[in-house]
């Protein structure tokens, strides 16, 4: 406690401080807190806290067992990947070669990867088990009593409950986000591809080099990079703000005074959300087949000769996916918008009215840019969340038509569908992972414009009352 | 005054022209996969809207035992949803809760990480969350599926947050004057208010296992018995099979629409209060 607020009074070496804190208890301990340096817990367990002291002793015990049956083999390979991929042995009793899995890349790279958390964790126990052992210390120096176990599991409900909300759900983020994203991250400087599978094979550190062949250092790989990417910011586009201005205008509409059955109207679309999407992605895909419904419906009537190939031409693929895009996407719009429409003042419009505004009017001084303020943030994370949406294109046209002039994807490919298919089709991971950074890159540039655009961020603490 | 009133009339007669043409389109998808689940007729490529022959039979080939058998993925599914929906709920109201009303040193930092890891792609991390399950000897397994899906729920908890951020701050000041501890105030104080939102949470964490398509076609391979419905209905129209299977997959959609729609439809109110009070205000 003491140390912590010591810290923290000169913010700017704060992390200089951090890395003293070991060195300042070393001095100012006593002999039970030096020895905790070496036996955790220890300073505890003299002062009386028994199952503090053996909770961070056993942690200790634990850690050294880590280190000697886990981290040890695999951290040190991280800097080759390992070098035997597999090795032959003479077996004498069956008078045979056997194969012996010696290394494996992806195996040494992951569990390094969870060697280094263990050793983070490990060094913050660490630190905190001193700090312990030091206010254990000073508080029995002053007389005061040091707090039993009960105590602190007691704080854990109450001032230190921000710990208790939030183990369990980090645990869960670093164990299946943030390991797996520094895994794949990591990737994208090795050549981890369908040539460099392990166990048979191993991969290796290449540096810059996949991302020097995604931008520029392969014709077909960085030309079809160039063009799915074009194509990913054009679809971004064109489905949020299709989605977002007929949502809005489907959302006025019956909310228009004088529309009865204003429920109905709403739960008819809004009924569309509940249907999974690839159930009604793939019937839609199928009613527009080239066999489908809509194409023989369409000869039948002798308007076209031909079927229509509605998901196998490049643009006509695109634009349908967009128009149809807005069948899944205009409901949300719809909810949204109506919750919002309910909220604006109507002395507003009571007012315009009285001044003889038009309906058009009153739309583009009131209406708009009141929905509009609100739902600001709501159409950027639209937007990013469109640069990532792999259903809609999936379900339809799973990235196709195929095109030669393409390395692994398609005309409707969105990077994220073609990182999809890079990796479950093609095994080429660093390709991928590249695209990953990149698509991260990208949403990250617009999502810091939603952050500094939504004052909300900012004024946070004045919206708490 | 007339001359208003019938212009009136006429915008919204056209109004209603409009909607219902619109309800027609939005309808018709849904509509024809509940005709074709009452088609005798199998094949995909069926140029007719309604069936020439009405049938059942459909449905009750669903439950005979086939290498697709929908009752298991039904059940699959329900068990991997509930699971999902209690943790992801809880994961999302406790990160929330804990970022909007607690105040810690490391609670801008946090909030700023779950920022950043919020613009990588999420599934760009799938073959190494497959080969972490794999260590965890874990793969093809549902409880995989679950721990998945609710793993990395604490990172939605923006919409909460929002929602938390507008109940007001003096309720849970003259409860702490009072003597009550933190978790006294989260439980009987801020959970009781937010049924909208506890609702969405609820509402949004069981539908994603319904919906969610290239987790579990990642970790199941291809474990049919352990499918969820959205991957076994999803094979059920590769090319080989789908003349034979398209009539069953209707069917199965019908079995699994339902129960969600209706789901959705009762819960809908809530659904808008905690879309509108939490992302829009936050």
């Amino acid at each position: 406690m003491m140390i912590g607020s010591q810290t923290e009074q000169s913010s700017n070496f704060k992390l200089l401080n951090k890395i003293k804190v070991p060195f300042k208890i070393f001095a100012k301990g006593d002999w039970a807190t030096r020895l905790s340096f070496l036996i955790m817990g220890f300073g505890c367990f003299v002062r009386k806290q028994f199952i503090k002291g053996l909770l961070y002793f056993l942690a200790q015990v634990l850690f050294v067992f880590l280190c000697v049956f886990f981290i040890s083999k695999y951290l040190p390979d991280l800097g080759t990947l390992g070098t035997v991929p597999i090795k032959r042995v003479w077996d004498e009793v069956e008078q045979v070669y056997i194969n012996i899995q010696v290394d494996n890349s992806m195996l040494i790279l992951l569990y390094s990867i969870v060697s280094i958390f263990i050793i983070f964790f490990f060094c913050v126990l660490y630190i905190n088990s001193l700090k312990a052992a030091y206010n254990a210390q000073i508080n029995s120096e002053n007389g005061k009593k040091n707090n039993s176990f009960f105590d602190d599991i007691k704080s854990l409900l109450d001032d230190k409950f921000h710990t208790t909300l939030l183990t369990l759900p980090s645990i869960g983020v670093i164990l299946f986000t943030i390991l797996p994203l520094i895994f794949m991250i990591l990737i994208a400087f090795t050549n981890y591809d369908s040539d460099h599978l392990p166990p048979a094979k191993l991969f290796d550190w290449v540096g810059l080099a996949n991302f020097k062949e995604l931008l520029w250092g392969s014709a077909q790989i960085s030309s079809t990079f160039g063009r799915v990417l074009l194509w990913t910011m054009i679809w971004a586009f064109f489905a949020t703000f299709t989605n977002y201005f007929a949502g809005m205008f489907l959302a006025i509409i019956i909310n228009k005074k004088g529309i009865k059955f204003k429920a109905f109207w709403r739960t008819m679309f809004v009924m569309t959300i509940a249907v999974p999407q690839f159930v009604t992605l793939l019937t839609i895909r199928n009613v527009f087949a080239n066999i489908g419904l809509i194409n023989t419906w369409l000869q039948k009537l002798n308007i076209i000769d031909r079927a229509i190939p509605f998901f196998e031409k490049g643009w006509l693929a695109r634009i349908m996916i967009i128009i149809i895009n807005m069948w899944v996407g205009i409901p949300y719009t719809l909810l949204i918008v109506s919750g919002i429409l309910m909220n604006i003042p109507q002395s507003l419009y009571e007012s315009a009215k009285i001044d003889g505004a038009s309906p058009f009017k009153m739309f583009v001084k009131i209406t708009f840019p009141y929905v509009f303020f609100v739902t600001a943030p709501y159409l950027l994370t639209q937007f990013v969340g469109n640069i990532n949406n792999f259903n809609v294109i999936y379900y339809l046209t799973a990235g196709g038509p195929k095109s030669l002039n393409y390395f692994f994807a398609g005309e409707t490919d969105l990077l994220i569908t073609w990182l999809y298919s890079l990796t479950s089709d093609k095994s080429n991971y660093k390709t991928a992972s590249v695209i990953g950074i990149m698509v991260f890159l990208i949403c990250s540039v617009f999502s810091l414009i939603a952050y500094n655009l939504t004052s909300s961020t900012k004024r946070e603490e004045d919206y708490q009352a | 005054m007339t001359n208003i009133k019938t212009k009136n009339r006429i915008t919204n007669i056209a109004i209603y022209i409009l909607l219902s043409v619109m309800v027609i389109i939005w309808l018709f998808p849904i509509v024809w996969i509940i005709l074709c689940s009452f088609r005798e007729e199998q094949g995909a490529d069926i140029s007719y809207f309604f069936p020439k022959t009405w049938s059942f039979k459909n449905y009750i080939d669903l439950f005979k035992p086939d290498a697709y058998y929908f009752p298991r993925w039904f059940a699959n599914t329900l068990i991997v949803a509930v699971c999902t929906c209690i943790l992801s709920s809880l994961y999302v109201l406790m990160v929330s809760y804990a970022f909007s009303r607690l105040r810690f040193k490391l609670r801008k930092p946090l909030m700023n990480i779950v920022l950043i890891l919020g613009m990588f792609p999420g599934f760009m991390s799938m073959i190494a969350v497959y080969y972490i399950l794999k260590a965890l000897n874990m793969t093809q397994t549902l409880l995989a599926l679950i721990l998945v899906y609710s793993g990395g729920a604490g990172l939605n908890y923006y919409i909460a947050k929002g929602f938390f951020d507008t109940i007001p701050r003096n309720m849970d000041e003259a409860a702490r004057i009072d003597g009550a501890t933190q978790n006294q105030v989260f439980w009987k104080i801020i959970i009781p208010l937010s049924k909208p939102i506890i609702v969405y949470t609820i509402l949004t964490s069981f539908m994603a296992p319904w919906m969610d398509f290239i987790f579990v076609s990642v970790i199941m391979k291809d474990n049919y018995n352990n499918f969820t419905v959205a991957l076994g209905l999803y094979r059920m129209l590769d090319r080989e099979h789908m003349n034979d299977y398209f009539t069953r997959f209707c069917a199965s959609s019908v079995l699994v629409a339902i129960p969600i729609t209706g789901l959705f439809i009762s819960m809908q109110k809530f659904y808008i209060e905690g879309v509108t009070g939490g992302s829009v205000k936050g």
